[in-house]
């Protein structure tokens, strides 16, 4: 007998059972399994409750590390950030992902766009009002060629890691060659420790927004998110996938796919995010497709833990 | 009027064995689940022995 | 009509849909009052308690969405109810990957019943969306933390263009409405198929020895027990 018989056989046998039957309540024991589950989860929720960590804000971030807010804010104007490199679908930034010819996230296009620039920077700026000081440096700011720009922003980024983490320490940076930045910085940072810069990103041309992703792309571009999720152990190299802030359980169905990420090549690839995504896009069609499998399909009569499942029937049936 | 009996917002404890790091309320709900399974698999299913055999 | 004709409920569609429901489903399949005697495993519970876990994230879920998404922070009621959704979808986890392992020993897809395991696969995947969506839905640390980091796979798939983990109306949207609707109409497909298959015979132990022996021990056990309990249907407690 062939495989291909042999599994036709075994599946012709499951067709249909004619043997006997034994009484049931199919309604009383489903809502006998509906009330105990929902005991069972009313007493955890009792005992152990929930996790509710406050959010950060750009008010709160500014205010705790204000020398990683004023950097990550010059990599937003100097097109070096994170979100500036990204590419699709927020801006032309290099750092695409890509799987050998193909390029899903380029081909998707960009669908939210960002010009860190001018959204985290400059606009929020010229929307202040009066200061003049500040219409100035802009405009000569702006007046400016990239490459003046840039020379301004790196020298400022130089000066910026030799200060202590403080707003007056930044406010005290100052130089010929740093052009207008230090009064863009300065006001940047007095708009965000106020809160205003949250309110600015999260205000759009409209008036009702739900939309948090220029908010949170900055946010995450900076270091106080990741600081949180270190000491939390969330961070995707420590499995923090399936983790949780405090003591509670996670997202432990998400295990295959965060393990992934702490092996190689996937740890330390570029295009990590689009070969995990493949990897599991073909174990997950192989999970639906098991009854279709040669092998795994043949696994569960290899391994007889179906003898302890029926283990009542098969003794009753014996000669 | 409904704070947890058991507080849980503390840092967790993390088990490390090579490459893998699973914190411990997961690797308890982990346990959990294999025992539950086994018990399911051995444990003598009450009350149907006697009925519809021939 | 004429004796030649086609009778008038032979063209109308709802009778034709009528006749093939009962056809695939009669109550006494859909509902059944007996199952077959090789039901008797503490095993079989977990379809059913996954079923009841997922009845517990909806109750508690509707409850959390009639007072809005800001509600469970300010309230300790709320904050109960939070907690409740928390722990149910726990519950449903744990309950569906028991199943989907006594269900793979089983190889509960012999028989025709290739679609019970697909529906109920395809479920479990659908299902670790309907969480995400949650947990980014949280106004939280958590969700802050947990958008920003799985924005990036749906970036480099391009998925990241449509379905943006960093707009929260989206979010909620597919948490509290679209995804839920996937998951309980894929359980309600599983569950009918379920019914309409019935729960999975034995392996016969000669599968394992030689297979020109396995059709006779099928039909000598089969014919030699056939009376007991419903000639109907095979069926199972899910």
């Amino acid at each position: 007998m062939t495989y291909r018989e042999r599994t036709r056989a075994i599946d012709a046998a499951a067709r249909h059972w004619d043997g006997p039957y034994r009484p049931y309540d199919l309604i009383k024991e489903a809502t006998i399994a509906v009330t105990i589950v929902g005991l069972i989860a009313v007493t955890l929720a009792i005992l152990f409750s929930s996790p509710d960590e406050a959010p950060t804000t750009i008010r709160s971030w500014s205010r705790q590390n204000p020398v990683d807010f004023v950097s990550t804010a010059m990599g937003e104007l100097d097109g070096t950030s994170t979100t500036a490199e990204y590419g699709p679908p927020y801006d032309h930034g290099p750092k695409a992902q890509h799987l050998a010819f193909i390029h899903l996230q380029s081909w998707l296009g960009i669908a939210h766009p960002i010009n860190t620039a001018q959204d985290y920077v400059l606009g929020p700026l010229a929307a202040l009002p009066g200061q003049p000081a500040l219409r100035s440096a802009l405009a000569t700011y702006r007046r400016a060629g990239s490459a003046r720009q840039l020379a301004w922003d790196h020298a400022y980024e130089r000066a910026l890691t030799k200060v202590a983490d403080s707003a007056t320490a930044i406010r005290a940076v100052h130089g010929p060659n740093l052009g207008p930045v230090p009064t863009l910085m300065d006001s940047l940072l007095s708009f965000a420790q106020g809160g205003g810069l949250d309110g600015a990103l999260l205000a759009n041309r409209q008036f009702y927004s739900t939309d948090y992703t220029k908010i949170l792309m900055l946010l995450a571009d900076g270091g106080a998110l990741a600081s949180r999720a270190r000491a939390e152990h969330l961070l995707g190299n420590q499995w923090g996938m399936m983790n949780e802030t405090g003591s509670f359980p996670g997202q432990g169905w998400l295990w295959l796919y965060t393990m992934w990420y702490q092996i190689k090549p996937f740890s330390t690839s570029p295009n990590a995010d689009i070969m995990v995504m493949a990897v599991m896009f073909v174990l997950s069609l192989g999970f639906v497709l098991v009854p279709f499998l040669p092998g795994v399909r043949d696994l569960p009569r290899l391994v007889p833990v179906y003898r302890l499942i029926w283990r009542e029937h098969y003794r009753s049936t014996r000669p | 009027m409904f704070a947890a009996i058991i507080n849980l917002n503390g840092h967790a404890g993390y088990v490390h064995w090579g490459f893998i790091d699973l914190s411990v309320p997961n690797l308890i709900v982990i346990v959990a689940m294999f025992v539950v399974f086994l018990i399911a698999l051995v444990a003598p299913f009450p009350g149907h022995r006697r009925r519809g055999r021939s | 009509m004429t004796a030649t004709g086609q009778p008038p409920e032979e063209r109308s569609w709802t009778v034709g849909v009528r006749r093939r429901a009962l056809a695939a489903l009669p109550p006494d399949k859909l509902l059944p009052d007996s199952q077959p005697s090789y039901v008797a495993s503490w095993i079989y519970i977990f379809g059913v308690l996954s079923l009841g876990a997922l009845v517990t994230v909806i109750a508690s879920g509707t409850i959390l969405a009639t007072k809005g998404p800001g509600w469970w922070h300010t309230s300790s009621l709320g904050h109960f109810f939070n907690s409740l959704h928390l722990w149910s979808v726990e519950l449903f986890f744990f309950f569906m990957v028991i199943h989907l392992w006594a269900k793979f020993w089983m190889s509960a897809w012999r028989g025709g019943r290739a679609r019970v395991w697909m529906t109920g696969a395809i479920t479990f995947i659908v299902a670790i969306p309907a969480a995400l969506t949650g947990y980014i839905s949280q106004q939280n640390f958590d969700a802050q933390w947990i958008s920003t980091q799985a924005k990036d796979a749906m970036n480099a798939t391009g998925i990241g263009s449509f379905f943006n983990l960093l707009n929260f109306g989206q979010m909620y949207g597919y948490h509290v409405f679209l995804l839920p609707l996937a998951v309980v109409g894929l359980v309600a497909a599983h569950v009918l198929l379920v019914r309409k298959h019935g729960v999975v015979p034995p392996l016969l132990l000669s599968d394992l020895t030689t297979p020109a022996s396995a059709t006779a021990t099928a039909r000598g056990t089969a014919a030699g027990t056939a009376s007991a309990g419903s000639p109907g249907p095979v069926s199972e407690a899910e």
